[in-house]
Formats: structure tokens, C-alpha cells, sequence
């Protein structure tokens, strides 16, 4: 108790210095005053009586320093001291701290910038009331081979109604709309909600109101929610937009409400919310395209949620009759799993991992930029190693010495920290320009509190860990065996060569296994870009349209549009061909359905496959090659021919060769007539080209009987145009005009060329690829530096040894091999750690690589390889300098 | 370490620490007068060594002092006792009477004494 106070009142006094001085001053003058006074009243002269009095006294000067001794707390004075020289130091030697601070700022920046990226999208949590609550609520189907199959609303309505673990549980679906009666017609995202979901994420609304449960309901007049961002483009913010009404799929909707900024989910730019309005007297076992949203009760588990939805999927199973052409058993043995995971889980989902392996990479270089750093203050130290053991001899301790030399490195590291943030602020705009367009909550990525307190909590641990090294190595308590040694003259210590060798080894270790990594990710770039995707990406752009049913009722009458505007963009010059389709590989979208084989008996239903809609031509339009058979034809389509195609490995699946395949019949609905398989299209990737292709089948544009339903056309369709003015401003107008020519209020949306949506599946690959290749780059570069510095100062400290050597006859290439000799074994030895550490670490890398072994020999061996050529070269330049020693100059400067 | 004055190590805190329990508040000047007058000039004081000794006692909250008027009219500083230092008195004195008896009952001891 006693030391606590005692402690905390030096600390005080130690803030109070200047004053307590004063009076200290004040309290002296005041005894000598009396003393004198004593003196002269005893007889003696005032001069006398002021020489008694001081003697009497004692030493003034001797007194103040133990007063302070006992006044101060010591070491915050050694430590303002130390700061103080520190810094004086620091600006003495320009070059030294230009050249640290320039590394530290680039090591300390780099780790902010992809910590403020794993901030952003991995630690924030998302920006609703109790976030951890929220739960997105899907289903796996393993029945029929599926990760997630979403929801579906007979799911819905059970859970709803009988589920104990939420709070409340709504449904979703995202769609895209054309909004017409606006300046220009328009393709708008719209998030298609029911009444619980905007309750459930507890956004209260900036204007007007959430959807009620009458607005969910069938039949109740149509309502819209506009986002804050749409409100503001398309209505100029305006208040009294409550009431209007804007036109969505031909259909006039009135606006009932306007969500604040920052509401955003899923991370994608909604224009509006639209109720979904389901029918549960029509809802039927099926329909499984929806995504469930919940927030769970306070005390609940994952776990308790999933057993008590698992309970009711049975239930469900058994409340609604199953979809057309199906058996309520078939939708058994789909066997739905419920498939739970935080809201900010699913939307992040398997990013998590690249970005700590990102974070980690870089937290490698800085180690990296420390070792180097470690060595040039070893450096720095050993050229005070004189003075500092004199000042132990003088009786400075040796924790005041380590204060001495500990502060510099702090200093270092608290700049670096400075610098290190304006290097982050535009290393940050940086990422997010080349950062993958599907990376989720990119516009999070900022310096907020959290960025800027890892920045200077990097830079003092940088600080400290840096310092420590030449703390031990020179503040020790062996300090004083310096002095006996002459200081200038000798050689340097074997054991401080170690020290710096040993750092060197450890930058180089390091930088292998950043080399090796970012080798592993170029060589998984070169084999997605070896892969066979199936179509060719080059000179073909895209464009996709839709016809809602409000504007064009007849399904024919569609055909005929879709038909009249492929005929319009095939007329314009410089087109070579062009057709249309319901999915563009890689690209989102494309539904999935069962595929049946006449003359087989099913047992349970056969799993899910792709299936897409395509026109006459689109084929050679896409570049797909026709494996066997025949592509449609418009005459197919015309007659109405019961027609399909299916993917190479489709045929390969269900009758072992693709030839086998023409001739055959299937559907995907047993319901239907049996269409006849009269083509085999090539495999194409869709699911980017990491994944194998799926097994696709193709059906045509329109056709009749199809599904369970009398006439099916497809009537949201992208357009794939072949041209040698893919790309051109020119082609795009042509394009739209021919578009707006057969029906003005068809919007045109995603205009982009087959090659964009080709390297946007790789941009992943080809993100982590561009920051590991950063970092390795800045690894090598350090490392080469430590390397060139070791050599360097060893050349210059072993001037006179060389001089000696030299004047005895030892020849100047010798000489200088030692040195490369002396380097090469450390580069050796440091790819040899590197190399064991690659090894062991490069399996985190895991789902990143594709077509190469994390062991890959090739990149092993070229990695090292570099390294041994550039190690080579940063120790022969020093070296170099060695033989250029004048034996007698060196002798003679000692 | 021994004082150049003579003084043992620690025992000047405590003979402050009696005079201001004796007298009352005091200026160091008159601290510092007493305690050479009590020790009958036997004790030769550089009186300026008293000063850390006072920041020390201050610093263990034994005493306190406050800026005031000297019998002169002058401004000085006084120092006087806490119920704290009142009480590490106590305990000090009886520690120092133990030692002074335990070291006197060595001195007196003869060789015979121990036979």
C-alpha cells in the first residue's frame, strides 16, 4: 500500500517538476536567510555569517541532486531523457533513418491496408441490432447431391408457424424487374421480400413505412420499398415520393416507404423491396428458389435451431401437395438438411480464409522488414559499442542503456507507424480498385478506429521487436569487456557476425516462403488460363433483355420479339454471328432441374442438372463445339419438334459415350412427352474454370408441353454477338438501337464482353495472386538489401585484415571470395529454412491452387534458384569492394 | 554507506519525525536547530542533507506541510506530524529502543559470561 503511494505520488511530482523546484529554491533561500540572521545576531560580519551559514549548510548542488533522486520517479526522466537523445540521434544520421522509416512505413502501411480489408469485410460485424442473431436459414439436399438448395415457402409457412427457436423468420428472393414509365427504360435489382424480413433486420424506415402483413398478402394492391440510392438517382430525393407510383414489369406499383443510407444487404445494390405476397392455399411441395433470413431468440444455439427445424421439415413434407408430376415421396428422398449459418457467415462465406492467409503474408514481410532493420541498429550499436561501455564504466546501468538504445527503435517504430498510415490510406484505394468485384462489403474497407489502432500497435510491436535484438546484444551486463578490447581496431566479434547472420538467414527463410507462394499462385493462374473453358471468350459481347409478362402476355408473341431483335443484330455489318441464351458461363443465374431417361425406372428421384435455353446458332456464337449430332433449328422450333441437347459429360454419365447420346429420349418432368436428344454439345465450364464442368442439359427457346405447362418461353434471355468490333463503342449503339427498333421499352443491362465475364471468374485467383506476388516482391528486395548490408559492412569492418592479408601476398580475387563464399552460405542456409518452412506452410494455400501440387518441384526449384543468382549478386558488389582495399591506406588510417 | 556527518543511515527521519512530535509544527530551519541542540552539538549536521530526508517522509504521507508565517514574519514552509507518521513513530521507536537493548546486552557481555 505504502509503495503504491509512494509510486504514485513521484509520479505526480514527476509532472510537477517545475514547481516543485520553486519551492525547493524557496525553502533553501528561506534557511540560509535564518542561518545568516543566527550568524550576524552571534557578532559576525554579514559576509562572515553568509560563509558559516553556507558551511553549515553543506553542498547546495550535492543536496538538489538527491532531493530530485528522492523526488523523481527515475525511470520516466532516463526515459524523457532517452527519447530526447534518441531523437537527436535519429536526425543526426539522416541516411539510416530515411532508409528505415522508408522500409518501416512500407512494412507497417502494407499490413494496415490488408488488416483494414480483413476489418472490413471478416471482423465488422454487419450493420443491423444484434447482428449475432441473425441467421440465414437454407437447406441442404443431399438426395440430390446439393450443398444448398435454399428454401422454399412450404418450408416457410412450417417454420413460421411451428418453429420455437426465432424471434420471427421471413423469406427472400432476389429478382431482376424492367422499370419502364421513367426517363429511360430500366433492368432493376429488386429484393422480393415477405412481411417479416425488414422487422427481422430492424431497419426502421427513413420515410414512410415497412410492409404490413396485408401488404404480403395475395391479391392486396402492389406496394414498393425504394432504397435510399435508387430514391435519390431516380426521384432527386424527393419526400413526396410516398404515394407515387413507379411502373415495375409493366405493372403500376405504389411507394409506400424509403429505407435509410445504410441499409444494405446481401451486399448487393437493390433498387426497391417488392412483397412477395405468396398464396399458402397455393403454395405446393417445390418451388425450393427462395433464401431463408431469422434472427434467433436470446439463449438459442445453431444447433437447438437446426434439430427444431429438422423436426418440422417431415411435417412440412406432409402439409402441401407436391408440384405437378411429382410424389411427395420424391420430395422425401431429397432428403432437405437444415443449413444454418450467421447472415454474415453466408454472405462472406469461404473469403475469410484467402484474406488470413493475405494478412499472414504480409505480417511475413514485415517480420522480414524488422530483421533488416534488427541488423542496421546492430550496426548503428556496434559503432557506439565504445561509448556505451564507457558509460557503464562511468555507472549508468545497464537498463539505463537499454532505455537508451530501446528508444531509438521505438521512436522508429512509432514514425514508421505515422508514415506506415498515409502508405495504408493509399495502398486501401489501391485494393479496392483491383480487388475481385464480388468481394462483399468492399465499400467497408476504410481507416476507422480499429485500422488505426493495429497501425501503431504494428509499429511499437515492430519497434520492440527490433530493438530488442541490439538491446541484448549490447546493453548487457558483459558491457564493460568492450573496453579492454581496443574498440576500433579489431575485428568484429565472431558472435556479432553470428547475430547478423543468423537475421540474414531468417529474411532470406522468410522471403522463400513468400516466393514460393506467390510462384504456387502464377503457376494456378497459367493453368486456369490453360483450361479449356468450353466456349471462346474472345471477340463476343453479351447483353441481356427481358420481357415481362405485363407487357407482352403471348408467349409466341415473345418468341417473335426475341427472334426480331437477334434478326435486327445479325443485319448489322461486321456481325458474324450471334444467338441467345438463358445463361453465360461463369456468370450468375441458370436453374437447375431433374433430367429423366426414357425406358429407366426410377427408384427416387435422379439428381439435379443445369439446363439452359438456347436459340438456333448460339452455338457458334458462343464458340461450344457440337461433340455429335446437330445443333436446333428454327424449323424445330417453328414445328415444335420435341427436341433437346445435352453436355458432353451428361452423355458420357447417363450412356457411357457421347455418340450414344443422338437418338436418345429425356425430360424433366415425367409428366411431359419425350423429347429426343439430337445433339452433344462440348463441355463448357460454368462454374468457373476451377470447377469441373456440370452436366448440362439445353432445351430450346419455346417450346410446347414443356414442364407441366402447355407453353413455355424464356423470356429473360442474354444475347451472345459475335463481331470484329467487340469492344466498340460503335457495335454497343448499334446493338441498342436494334434492340429499342422492335420495342422501345425494353431496357438493355449487363452490356459486357464474353471476355470481362471470363476473367471475372478468375479475379479471385488473380487478387490473391497480385498480393502475394506484392509481397514476395518486397520480401526479395529486403532480403537482398539485408544480404548486400551484411557483406557490405563485414568488407568495411575487415579493411585492415584485408590490407594485411593483401600485403601479404594474398590475391585480390581470393579475397573477395571469401566474402561471396561467406554470403552464399547464408542465402544457403537461409533457402534451405525456407524451403522446409514452404513445405510445411504451403497447404493453407490449399483451395487458392488449382493444377499444381502445393509441393510443386518447378516452383521449389526456380524460387531457389533466383535466390542463390540474386543472393550472388548482392555479395558480389560488396566483395568487389574488397579487392579494391589499398593494403597500405588500410594499415595506415588505423 | 554512512553519512559524512556522522549520522547513521535512516536515523534522521526518525529524529525529525520526534521533533515535530515533541514540538509541533516546524520550518526546517528550526528542524533542523532542535535536533543539533537536543544532540547537544554532539552531532554535527550539514543541515542542507535534511531536505531530501523531509521530501521522503512527505512522500510516505508520515508528515505534511503547508507554506506559512515564521515567528521572523517570514514565509516558510512547516512541516508537521500525520496520524500515519504518529503511528510509524510508535512503531520506530519501539524497534530502535529493541535494537539499542539488544545491542547494549552485546557490549556488555564478557568473556566469562559465555564460559
Amino acid at each position: 500500500m505504502r509503495t503504491l503511494r509512494r509510486a504514485l505520488r513521484r509520479l505526480t511530482s514527476w509532472m510537477t517538476t517545475a514547481r516543485d523546484e520553486q519551492r525547493l529554491q524557496a525553502e533553501i533561500a528561506e534557511h540560509l536567510a535564518l542561518l545568516i540572521e543566527e550568524k550576524m545576531r552571534a557578532g559576525l560580519s554579514p559576509e562572515d555569517a553568509r560563509r558559516q551559514a553556507l558551511l553549515q549548510f553543506g553542498g547546495v548542488e550535492p543536496m538538489k541532486e538527491r532531493y530530485r533522486d528522492q523526488r523523481g520517479l527515475p525511470s520516466m526522466e532516463t526515459l524523457t531523457r532517452s527519447t530526447r537523445h534518441a531523437l537527436r540521434r535519429l536526425r543526426m544520421a539522416p541516411s539510416f533513418t530515411f532508409t528505415t522509416l522508408l522500409i518501416l512505413a512500407i512494412g507497417i502501411g502494407a499490413n494496415s491496408a490488408i488488416f483494414s480489408v480483413v476489418n472490413g469485410v471478416v471482423l465488422k460485424p454487419l450493420p443491423f441490432p444484434h447482428p449475432d442473431e441473425l441467421i440465414a436459414v437454407n437447406h441442404a439436399a443431399p438426395g440430390v447431391n446439393l450443398a444448398n438448395a435454399g428454401t422454399a415457402p412450404f418450408l416457410h409457412f412450417t417454420y413460421h408457424d411451428q418453429a420455437r427457436s426465432f424471434q420471427e423468420i421471413g423469406l427472400f428472393r432476389w429478382s431482376e424487374t424492367a422499370v419502364t414509365q421513367l426517363a429511360e427504360p430500366e433492368t432493376a435489382l429488386s429484393l422480393n421480400v415477405s412481411a417479416q424480413v425488414l422487422p427481422i433486420l430492424g431497419v426502421p424506415p427513413l420515410l414512410g413505412r415497412w410492409f404490413s402483413e396485408s401488404d404480403d398478402a395475395p391479391g392486396a394492391p402492389l406496394t414498393a420499398v425504394l432504397t435510399y440510392a435508387w430514391w435519390q438517382a431516380r426521384l432527386g430525393g424527393d419526400p413526396s415520393a410516398i404515394g407515387r407510383q413507379i411502373t415495375v414489369d409493366g405493372v403500376p406499383r405504389e411507394i409506400i416507404g424509403v429505407l435509410p443510407a445504410s441499409f444494405r444487404f446481401q451486399d448487393r445494390d437493390a433498387a426497391f423491396l417488392l412483397p412477395l405476397r405468396l398464396d399458402r392455399s397455393k403454395t405446393v411441395l417445390g418451388d425450393v428458389d427462395f433464401e431463408g433470413l431469422a434472427r434467433l431468440k436470446s439463449g438459442v444455439s445453431m444447433e437447438q435451431a437446426s434439430a427444431d427445424l429438422a423436426r418440422l421439415i417431415p411435417i412440412a413434407l406432409h402439409s402441401y401437395p407436391a408440384v405437378a408430376g411429382f410424389t411427395v415421396k420424391a420430395f422425401e428422398e431429397v432428403r432437405f438438411a437444415p443449413r444454418l449459418e450467421l447472415l454474415k457467415q453466408n454472405l462472406i462465406g469461404d473469403l475469410s480464409k484467402t484474406l488470413w492467409v493475405l494478412m499472414g503474408t504480409i505480417g511475413i514481410v514485415q517480420l522480414i522488414a524488422c530483421a533488416n532493420v534488427a541488423n542496421l541498429l546492430l550496426v548503428r550499436a556496434e559503432g557506439r559499442q565504445h561509448e556505451l561501455a564507457l558509460r557503464a564504466a562511468l555507472g549508468a546501468g545497464w537498463h539505463e542503456l537499454a532505455c537508451d538504445l530501446g528508444m531509438e527503435s521505438l521512436a522508429l517504430g512509432l514514425m514508421g507507424g505515422v508514415l506506415g498510415l498515409g502508405v495504408a490510406a493509399a495502398a486501401i484505394r489501391a485494393l479496392v480498385a483491383i480487388a475481385p468485384a464480388n468481394l462483399p462489403r468492399l465499400h467497408e474497407i476504410a481507416i476507422d478506429p480499429a485500422v488505426l489502432l493495429f497501425n501503431f500497435a504494428a509499429g511499437i510491436a515492430s519497434g520492440v521487436l527490433f530493438g530488442m535484438i541490439p538491446i541484448f546484444k549490447y546493453a548487457g551486463p558483459r558491457i564493460a569487456i568492450a573496453l579492454r578490447g581496443e574498440g576500433r581496431s579489431t575485428t568484429d566479434s565472431r558472435q556479432r557476425q553470428r547475430a547478423r547472420g543468423a537475421l540474414v538467414i531468417v529474411q532470406v527463410g522468410l522471403a522463400v516462403i513468400l516466393l514460393v507462394g506467390s510462384g504456387l499462385m502464377i503457376r494456378t493462374f497459367q493453368a486456369l488460363r490453360n483450361v479449356d473453358p468450353g466456349f471462346d471468350p474472345k471477340g463476343a459481347l453479351t447483353m441481356r433483355i427481358s420481357i415481362p409478362v405485363a407487357q407482352v402476355r403471348d408467349p409466341a408473341a415473345v418468341l417473335r420479339a426475341e427472334q426480331g431483335i437477334l434478326d435486327k443484330i445479325r443485319a448489322i455489318p461486321d456481325v458474324s454471328t450471334a444467338g441467345i441464351t438463358t445463361v453465360i458461363p461463369t456468370d450468375e443465374g441458370g436453374g437447375r432441374y431433374q433430367v429423366y431417361v426414357r425406358d429407366k425406372v426410377y427408384d427416387k428421384v435422379p439428381p439435379l442438372r443445369r439446363w439452359k435455353f438456347i436459340s438456333p446458332g448460339l452455338l457458334g456464337a458462343m464458340g461450344n463445339r457440337l461433340v455429335a449430332g446437330r445443333d436446333f433449328t428454327w424449323t424445330d422450333i417453328d414445328d415444335s419438334r420435341a427436341v433437346a441437347m445435352v453436355s458432353e459429360s451428361l452423355a458420357r454419365e447417363l450412356w457411357g459415350d457421347a455418340r450414344q447420346a443422338i437418338g436418345k429420349q429425356i425430360t424433366p418432368n415425367q409428366k411431359d412427352p419425350w423429347r429426343e436428344v439430337i445433339g452433344v454439345v462440348g463441355d463448357e465450364r460454368t462454374d468457373g474454370m476451377q470447377a469441373t464442368a456440370p452436366p448440362m442439359a439445353y432445351y430450346p427457346l419455346f417450346m410446347t408441353s414443356f414442364n407441366a405447362a402447355p407453353v413455355f418461353v424464356a423470356r429473360t434471355v442474354s444475347y451472345v454477338i459475335r463481331s470484329k468490333r467487340t469492344g466498340s463503342e460503335g457495335l454497343l449503339a448499334d446493338v441498342q438501337r436494334a434492340v429499342w427498333s422492335q420495342n422501345a421499352s425494353l431496357p438493355v443491362a449487363k452490356v459486357r464482353t464474353l471476355d470481362e465475364v471470363y476473367s471475372k471468374s478468375m479475379q479471385r485467383t488473380s487478387f490473391t495472386l497480385v498480393m502475394l506476388a506484392i509481397a514476395g516482391a518486397m520480401a526479395l528486395l529486403i532480403g537482398v538489401v539485408g544480404i548486400y548490408g551484411v557483406i557490405s559492412y563485414a568488407v568495411s569492418q575487415r579493411r585492415r585484415e584485408i590490407g594485411i592479408r593483401m600485403a601479404l601476398g594474398a590475391s585480390p580475387r581470393k579475397l573477395s571470395g571469401i566474402f561471396v563464399v561467406n554470403g552464399m552460405i547464408l542465402a544457403a542456409i537461409g533457402i534451405a529454412c525456407g524451403l522446409a518452412g514452404s513445405a510445411a506452410l504451403t497447404s493453407v494455400l490449399g483451395s487458392s491452387l488449382f493444377g499444381v501440387s502445393p509441393l510443386d518441384p518447378l516452383t521449389f526449384a526456380l524460387v531457389s534458384l533466383g535466390l542463390i543468382v540474386t543472393a550472388l549478386a548482392a555479395s558480389y558488389i560488396p566483395a568487389l569492394q574488397a579487392m579494391k582495399v589499398d593494403p597500405l591506406e588500410a594499415l595506415r588510417s588505423e | 554507506m554512512k553519512d559524512k556527518t556522522g549520522v547513521p543511515q535512516g536515523t534522521l527521519a526518525l529524529m525529525v519525525l520526534k521533533t515535530l512530535d515533541v514540538l509541533g509544527p516546524l520550518h526546517g530551519y528550526a528542524i533542523a536547530r532542535r535536533i543539533e541542540q537536543i544532540s547537544g552539538d554532539l552531532l554535527t549536521l550539514n543541515q542542507g542533507t535534511l531536505y531530501p530526508v523531509l521530501l521522503k517522509l512527505e512522500q510516505d504521507g508520515s508528515i505534511a506541510s503547508d507554506w506559512g508565517t515564521s515567528d521572523t514574519n517570514r514565509r516558510a514552509r512547516f512541516y508537521r506530524l500525520t496520524r500515519a507518521g504518529r503511528k510509524q513513530l510508535g512503531a520506530e521507536t519501539a524497534n530502535w529502543e529493541q535494537t539499542t537493548a539488544m545491542i547494549g546486552r552485546f557490549f556488555a557481555v564478557q568473556a566469562e559470561d559465555l564460559k
